[in-house]
């Protein structure tokens, strides 16, 4: 029971992990409805430009404003070439547009700085820690700490600042925020941004558990039945179902694996997720359309 | 200039949902054909066959599948690659044990197990949409793939999943060679290519239309919604089957679960984009821009910049350049390559005046 227990809350904090991935797509999804694909070559991009930063002897600190101001200028780029050029066309078109995206981000950073696989070193020992009687992973702890502290800016940005104020009008109804002067693209400059940003989080603590290398973009896919758990549009779902997904995804390799001959953590969350849907077709906490003729 | 509508009405319902409407466009893919049939295996030589003429084939085919899902019915997948590499084990699996089996109809049963899944699959469309539909598909398309190289059933026992087919023997003939290969292919592809046209055309083609541009609205003029998508994932996935029994037979012989990752969905996925949504003649444009650009790029890169970048960083390259011709195409031409073709077409027919 204790092992049961303990493969629970490693699998938890594994979960946060990919709600880290999901909220990145949740902030795009929710402010431009772009089913953003490049996100994991976002993650990718900020992670190798920041680990080649420090690798030629940049202090952490300045790695870090670099490789954030790098992210502020593909937002912008992206904005300006892709995003503006593509108003008014269908979800897929967009969801097409991401995929090449990711093409040019994923090469953009492998021809900048090399596709060797490279270490990163945060400086936290990851030595088992015992909580309450359960051996943990102090790194995993620091990662779900990372989480909680993103979380909470974010939903102060979005609820205490003016800019949060119009993101959230974006979300709610496009039409009507732009009839009151809230300008499209900056918003989707700053979603972008902000989407490039908490990628770099990702990025880093994927990075420093995996190694950053090309691999870092396959983390979209591991985000994607936690956005379905959770739905699209809400940050507290990607949350959730990181947690949910994470868990049982431990629990299953433990537990299910055995009997079917193992290897099922690539589609076992996907089932859960399909199970999910069926019962709520629009996640745990998505927003409901209602259709009308 | 190049001809003249003049004169061809249709004076009645049946004549009007004809294949081809005018009598031009019935010379031309007649011409084609025979090109293809008659002139085509005379003139080229094994790398053309086997490296180009092939892949292309088949690729037009799965796209054609996931054209009639997605550009007809509107149904987004990304499980392509799963429904083709159920076509290919399926028939693998129907020549190695049930010996005497026609190779085309363990095709075929390749086609129908891929159409079976395709149906399962498409249940839960009865109750989502849009991008949770795209993340059912995907776990569909991992769920294959690891089916594929868990139990060694599928391959006879070899432990990743690799199998070698027989040789190609159809009615007597040996079709081993690059040109019986070519020739196999086309047969199969254009067979089934002259099936997806009159489906299009057809009162099917149409309900999957209505379905596709608004579900709710076709289930109030009386089309069932469920049975039409259901439909729509079981013709398309029969394409994607038959296409993955071509491409694990005849263009690779030797495979394994990974000729149908992720990456091959995207490939699908992108030459229906590219080529054109809702267009069948696309598949085939999408289908060789997306097999020749890689080529046409290797060979730019190596007669211009030869020996000043390396492999590597070359790779690196294709990806930025393919990335950003699928943004611009997607910019400039939402309709594809069909589009171009069509409008390019118009521009010549009355040529040399602007407008008619």
């Amino acid at each position: 029971m204790a092992y049961a227990f303990e493969t629970l809350v490693s699998g938890l904090l594994a979960g946060v992990m990919y709600s880290m991935v999901a909220i990145g797509f949740v902030l795009i999804y929710k402010a431009s409805g772009v089913f953003n694909f490049a996100q994991g070559a976002m993650v990718l991009f900020s992670a190798l430009t920041f680990v080649s930063l420090t690798e030629r002897g940049v202090p952490f600190v300045y790695a870090l404003a670099l490789t954030a101001a790098a992210m502020i200028v593909v937002a912008i780029l992206i904005e300006r070439f892709v995003l503006r050029r593509l108003v008014n066309r269908s979800p897929i078109t967009l969801f097409m547009a991401t995929l090449g995206l990711s093409y040019i981000l994923e090469g953009v950073a492998q021809a900048f700085w090399g596709a060797d696989v490279h270490g990163l070193e945060l400086g936290i020992n990851d030595i088992p820690v015992s909580v309450l009687g359960i051996q943990l992973s102090r790194f995993d702890l620091f990662a779900s700490t990372t989480a909680a502290v993103l979380v909470v800016l974010l939903s102060l940005f979005a609820s205490k600042t003016r800019l949060g104020l119009s993101l959230r009008a974006v979300a709610d109804d496009p039409v009507a925020a732009l009839s009151l002067g809230v300008r499209l693209p900056k918003i989707w400059r700053v979603v972008w941004t902000l989407a490039g940003l908490v990628g770099l989080i990702a990025g880093l603590l994927w990075g420093a558990r995996s190694g950053v290398q090309f691999s870092l973009t396959l983390v979209v896919l591991k985000a994607m039945p936690v956005l379905i758990v959770g739905g699209f549009d809400s940050i507290g779902g990607a949350i959730v179902g990181g947690l949910i997904v994470g868990a049982s995804e431990k629990l299953a390799e433990v537990y299910i694996g055995p009997f079917v001959g193992g290897g099922i953590e690539n589609w076992f969350p996907y089932a859960l997720a399909v199970g999910f849907l069926l019962l709520r077709p629009a996640g745990l906490f998505g927003d409901h359309a209602i259709e009308r003729v | 200039m190049l001809y003249s509508e003049a004169g061809q009405f249709s004076s009645s319902y049946a004549s009007d949902a004809r294949l081809f409407r005018l009598r031009q466009e019935a010379v031309e893919v007649i011409v084609v054909v025979a090109v293809a049939f008659g002139v085509v295996p005379f003139v080229g030589d094994d790398y053309w066959f086997t490296a180009i003429l092939v892949p292309f084939l088949i690729l037009s085919l799965a796209g054609i599948g996931l054209n009639l899902l997605m550009g007809y019915a509107g149904q987004l997948s990304v499980g392509t690659a799963a429904f083709m590499a159920t076509g290919a084990y399926t028939a693998y699996n129907v020549q190695v044990r049930l010996p005497g089996v026609p190779l085309l109809v363990s095709f075929a049963l390749g086609g129908l197990a891929a159409a079976v899944l395709g149906a399962i699959a498409g249940v839960p469309s009865g109750r989502i949409k849009g991008f949770y539909l795209v993340v059912c598909t995907l776990a569909l398309q991992f769920f294959v793939e690891w089916v594929f190289t868990r139990f060694r059933f599928f391959s006879k026992d070899n432990a990743s999943g690799l199998v070698s087919v027989p040789p190609l023997v159809v009615l007597g003939h040996d079709f081993t060679t690059p040109r019986g290969r070519y020739l196999l292919t086309l047969v199969v592809v254009s067979v089934l290519t002259w099936v997806a046209m009159n489906i299009a055309k057809s009162e099917l083609g149409r309900r999957f239309m209505a379905v596709r541009d608004m579900d709710t609205a076709a289930a109030v003029i009386g089309i069932p919604v469920l049975r039409t998508k259901l439909l729509a994932f079981a013709i398309s996935s029969f394409y994607c089957g038959v296409a993955g029994a071509l491409w694990g037979f005849v263009y690779l012989g030797t495979f394994d679960p990974r000729a149908w990752d992720l990456s091959r969905s995207f490939q699908v996925l992108f030459i229906v984009i590219l080529g054109g949504m809702g267009s069948i003649f696309g598949n085939f444009l999408g289908a060789a821009f997306m097999l020749l650009l890689p080529i046409l790029m290797s060979h730019v890169a190596s007669s211009l910049l030869a020996g000043m970048v390396d492999q590597g960083s070359l790779e690196n390259y294709k990806k930025i350049v393919f990335g950003v011709l699928i943004i611009f195409f997607l910019i400039k031409e939402p309709l594809g390559l069909a589009k171009i073709w069509r409008s390019l077409r118009e521009r010549a027919s009355v040529w040399p005046l602007r407008h008619w």
